[in-house]
């Protein structure tokens, strides 16, 4: 009886000590296990959502170019440019899983400014058609452009600010920590480094040279 | 003499320690929002800060747009402000739809007419889930053809007040979609649906019932031996001894209904949709 009475209680105890890790097993999300995951997903749905809005872009491109040549079609060269730029904007794409390639991230950044360049020319170019300006089906593109250049803008902001936190994480206590022993293959992610307005220099033609 | 030295020396190295504590704690409180004092509070569903709106048609845009929220559950707020200080429309609107969380959560049907009297610009923000139905172009031709005009001619009122019209004339053109999302929305300002209730009933049972096993029968019960009790059928015996015993662990919590006097965002979001003017 005397004997029996710890042999009956080791099960129970060692019952409690798992009962006990399973109870603590959600405070490893308070020191920052689950921060890392989180946050990496966070910042890819940005990404995507980034992707979507710049996709729209390329979309509305085809019925504005369509468009503008219904008035203008001498402005061969200004309408081939936006359409070059969208092909080379549209073939350059990278998936979220290719976010922490530097080079990668500044093609496509680059290509994608460049259609933005390509556009501004377009649009400064109709000012010289009163037609074209006032005609419905543009002023309609116009709103949609315009609207879809902001929300770029947003998706581009949202996306900054998810990769901020996340690139944070990785250099920051306590999540450090897991980054070093748990999540080794995670890297920072690549992000903006200059905004879209910046990148295009406006690009005076007086004529003398093709422009470019 | 130096013993009292060393003692004050502790006490203020002491205080130093909490100095420095409650000093960094402010920084960290102070430091953490990111220029949210530099935006307008929401203080209804019209904010005038440029007092632009006459007073009679600020109450009319009030009741009209409460009515409309409480129709459709669209959240619809005019904001004037008198200058954006250098900051750029589009994206103060933004901030500011966000700040404010325009349109019911998850719905994210908000919209946000915005004014700046000093830059002369004005913006239709609209949320997610309107974007769909009050497009970029419908934004565009409501402040092109009402507000502009309007405010060109210094009527601020009259050019908001349409403005406002013509929004809900636009969303509620989609009347399918309107009472959907009305349908939706009311479905989740409900009270505690019954599935919560029920847990609750049988988790509390559990939980209360352990108690009153344990307490209740020998105050109540009739003893037929030493520790054994009878009670309402029941023989109860307290000399066995027990395993663990294990507490209920609870989860769930409640969603705070919104309602009451004031008003406030639902907490929507907007990715930028809507379109920007000038006059």
């Amino acid at each position: 009886m005397s004997i029996a009475k710890p042999l009956a209680a080791t099960p129970v105890r060692g019952l409690l000590t798992l009962l006990g890790l399973c109870l603590m097993l959600p405070l490893l999300s308070a020191c920052g296990f689950n921060t890392i995951p989180t946050r990496e997903e966070q910042a890819k749905a940005a990404w995507s959502e980034v992707l979507n809005q710049y996709q729209r872009r390329a979309d509305l491109i085809p019925n504005l170019v369509e468009t503008v040549k219904g008035y203008a079609a001498q402005e061969r060269e200004v309408l081939e440019g936006v359409v070059e730029a969208r092909a080379k904007a549209t073939q350059v794409q990278i998936s979220a899983d290719m976010l922490t390639d530097p080079e990668a991230f500044k093609a496509f950044q680059e290509s994608q400014a460049g259609l933005s360049g390509a556009l501004s020319r377009l649009l400064a170019v109709v000012e010289n058609y009163p037609d074209l300006k006032s005609s419905q089906n543009f002023l309609a593109l116009q709103a949609q452009l315009e609207g879809t250049e902001n929300r770029i803008a947003v998706a581009r902001r949202d996306y900054i600010e998810a990769v901020r936190l996340y690139n944070t994480s990785l250099k920051t206590l306590p999540s450090m920590l897991w980054a070093m022993f748990w999540f080794t293959g995670n890297e920072p992610y690549e992000t903006f480094t200059i905004s879209e307005e910046n990148m295009d220099v406006p690009s005076v033609n007086f004529g003398t040279s093709s422009g470019g | 003499m130096g013993e009292a030295a060393s003692r004050a020396l502790i006490a203020f190295g002491h205080r130093n320690i909490w100095l420095a504590i409650v000093a960094g704690l402010i920084w960290v409180v102070a430091t953490s929002p990111i220029a949210a004092a530099e935006l307008p509070r929401l203080t209804g569903r019209v904010v005038d800060n440029a007092g632009i709106i006459d007073a009679a048609t600020e109450a009319a845009l009030g009741t009209r747009l409460e009515a409309f929220e409480e129709r459709s559950s669209d959240q619809i707020v005019v904001a004037t402000i008198r200058s954006l200080d250098g900051e750029a429309l589009e994206p103060f609107a933004n901030q500011l739809f966000r700040a404010w969380g325009l349109g019911q959560a998850g719905e994210d049907n908000g919209v946000l007419l915005l004014v700046a009297l000093d830059d002369r610009k004005m913006r239709i923000e609209v949320g997610y889930g309107l974007e769909g139905t009050l497009t970029d172009l419908h934004s565009k031709l409501i402040i092109e053809n009402t507000m502009v005009p309007a405010f060109r001619a210094g009527d601020f009122s009259a050019g908001i007040s349409g403005a406002v019209d013509d929004i809900i004339m636009v969303l509620e053109g989609n009347a399918a979609e309107l009472e959907a999302r009305a349908r939706r929305s009311q479905q989740s300002d409900e009270g505690p649906a019954w599935p919560v209730i029920l847990f609750f009933l049988v988790w509390g049972t559990f939980f209360f019932g352990g108690f009153a096993m344990a307490f209740l029968p020998p105050i109540f019960g009739r003893k037929i031996g030493p520790g054994r009790y009878k009670w309402l059928g029941m023989t109860v015996d307290y000399t066995k001894s027990r395993g663990g015993s294990s507490g209920g662990r609870s989860s769930g919590g409640w969603s705070s209904g919104s309602g009451g006097g004031g008003f406030s965002g639902g907490g929507g979001s907007s990715g930028g949709g809507g379109a920007s003017g000038s006059w």
